[in-house]
């Protein structure tokens, strides 16, 4: 009889996390590199002051300054202004918008997960729930979130509360489809042996269901956790927030035309919460499902 | 073991009947009468289909007869499941693979609501019945197959149930590892002193493991012979190079396909014994 396989590897993951910390950084540097390379060979003359240090050969019409800004463009941004006269930058007026839009998307997130958990439960142990509902639940989903905003915000008020429903509106879904899977994905088997102790509903669900369903869960949690992010933005301009990310995106927006390099910024910032977001689920899974045999991807 | 103890489950003219919506229902049980007494190691073998799987479930409630009653320990076979009369041990070692091997032999105590303390101590006893009191903290996967279907014995022995049900639990293990897990679960038995029903298809471990071999036959499924394997006990490798054991391998055997089976593996299509089973099958 074989004895116990090889042990986790420790080292081997360790090895594995510097990898892939270098693929991305790799990558991040090959997409600048194509970015300034469209530039160089089809964008507006480089500048240095009135210095014309290049021009280049062709004119290509998305990679003008004003449709494509110069990288570094982007990265002075962020020292600059945030708004004319305004005493701090843009970097830390993006940083503020950023957390507040995190954390209206963290609340959204935390409501939608329960929300999806709390239904696909429901529906696993109530088939005529599920016969009668999931229609609805998938049809919620093709309304397009830009015009039940306005509702929500009319009908819940301009204020957080309305931009929080809108996250938890797009947060849910994920996690009730998964989850209706996940609950149902103990082997028969092992439900006859809880039924075999004379096992509570409660009891499966506890120590069977639950804990099976969770890479499942983790699945559609990382979708919702990007998703609450857009939700929370989207909602910010009916929700009437001034402070957060949404609003900068609509007032930069506007600006678009003369000066697009705010726009980029924000939408750099936009997306570096969603990455960070969806990376703080990730290691809270990776926590949660040490041990058992399939890796958390 | 012995004639005198009593009767642990009983069952009366059972049959059962699966139905399928809109069509005539596959009779998978008919007339089924057996007693098993306290202490007894009764192997269930027979072709696939005979539903020997299927009277299992019916002892442990996992499903209902459609005629007949099944009573264990004086109860209704549902009754005894919400005792917690039961332990199953399936063909899948069935283990949850976010527990511990320690975990989840503690399965059922933690929803028998049994103490932490107890808890830890039964369950390091039943690991150390099954020889893996080395691997508490490992979780399933890093167990080989044998090792994870031993788990599931300790798992199935940790609660005291009166009655220990295993649908061919050896199945899916190779030939060496399930000779010893054989000897395995006899001494386990031994020494629990525990009723066994063992549902298998091979005819070597049902003769060297039980006290009595129930041999039904296929379509509808029935008892068709129960043969005493009456071999000396404690039984170890030399029991299968006895005599005796391989006359009762041949007699099982020939319960299972009747004498004629030699005719028929020889014969081709159209022989007279082949078109006899078929007759018989149809």
């Amino acid at each position: 009889m074989a004895g116990p396989r090889a042990g986790f590897g420790k080292s081997g993951s360790q090895a594995g996390l510097v990898r892939q910390g270098l693929t991305v950084v790799g990558f991040f540097v090959l997409i600048l590199g194509l970015w300034e390379g469209v530039k160089f060979v089809g964008g507006d003359p480089w500048r240095s002051g009135e210095q014309v240090l290049w021009n280049p050969p062709l004119r290509i019409f998305f990679a003008s300054d004003l449709n494509l800004p110069h990288v570094w463009t982007i990265v002075s941004v962020f020292g600059a202004p945030a708004q004319r006269e305004s005493p701090i930058s843009l970097g830390q007026f993006l940083v503020g918008a950023a957390l507040y839009t995190w954390r209206e998307a963290a609340i959204g997130f935390a409501l939608g997960a329960a929300l999806g958990l709390g239904l696909a439960s429901l529906f696993v142990h109530f088939r005529l729930l599920e016969r009668a509902f999931v229609p609805y639940v998938i049809a919620s989903q093709t309304i397009p979130i830009v015009a039940l905003a306005p509702m929500i915000a009319f009908a819940f008020g301009q204020s957080v509360v309305s931009v929080v429903i809108i996250a938890t509106y797009l947060t849910f879904f994920p996690v009730t489809i998964a989850g209706i899977r996940g609950l149902r994905s103990p082997d028969p088997r092992a439900l006859e042996l809880m039924r075999s102790y004379a096992g509570s509903r409660w009891a499966t669900y506890r120590k069977l269901r639950l804990p099976a369903s969770l890479p499942y869960l983790f699945t559609a949690l990382k979708i919702s956790a990007t998703a609450s992010i857009v939700g929370a933005i989207i909602g910010e301009g009916p929700g009437g927030i001034p402070d957060g990310l949404g609003r900068a995106i609509i007032n930069f927006n506007q600006a678009y035309i003369t000066f697009p390099a705010k726009l980029w910024a924000t939408i750099f910032v936009s997306a570096l919460v969603g990455i960070a977001f969806f990376l703080l689920i990730r290691l809270v899974e990776t926590l949660v499902l040490r041990g058992r045999q399939a890796p958390a991807v | 073991m012995t004639e005198s103890a009593p009767a642990v489950v009983t069952i009366a003219g059972v049959d059962k009947t699966f139905e399928v919506a809109g069509q005539a229902g596959t009779q998978a049980l008919q007339g089924i009468d057996l007693e098993i007494r306290r202490g007894e190691f009764v192997s269930l073998i027979g072709p696939s289909g005979c539903g020997k799987s299927t009277l299992l479930r019916l002892i442990g409630d996992l499903t209902t007869p459609s005629a007949g009653t099944v009573t264990v320990n004086g109860k209704t076979a549902h009754r005894a499941r919400l005792d917690r009369d039961y332990g199953m041990v399936f063909q899948a070692p069935v283990l949850f693979d976010w527990r511990t091997v320690e975990e989840n032999v503690a399965l059922p105590l933690e929803i028998l609501g049994r103490p932490k303390s107890e808890r830890i101590a039964r369950a390091r006893e039943m690991l150390e019945l099954v020889e893996l009191q080395g691997f508490l903290r490992h979780h399933p996967y890093q167990l080989s197959g044998g090792m994870q279907q031993r788990v599931a014995i300790a798992r199935a022995l940790a609660f005291e149930p009166s009655i220990q049900l295993m649908d061919e639990t050896f199945g899916a293990l190779d030939e060496m590892t399930r000779e010893r897990m054989n000897s395995e679960v006899l001494r386990i038995w031994e020494r629990t002193g525990t009723t066994i029903v063992f549902v298998t298809h091979s005819i070597p471990e049902a003769v060297f493991l039980s006290s009595r071999v129930v041999v039904m036959s296929a379509r509808p499924g029935r008892i068709s012979q129960v043969i005493e394997a009456d071999l000396p006990r404690p039984r170890g490798f030399e029991t299968r190079e006895q005599p005796r054991y391989f006359g009762l391998v041949t007699q099982v055997r020939e319960a299972l396909h009747g004498p004629q089976a030699q005719v028929a593996t020889v014969g081709g299509p159209g022989s007279p014994a082949r078109t006899a089973a078929e007759g018989a099958v149809g």
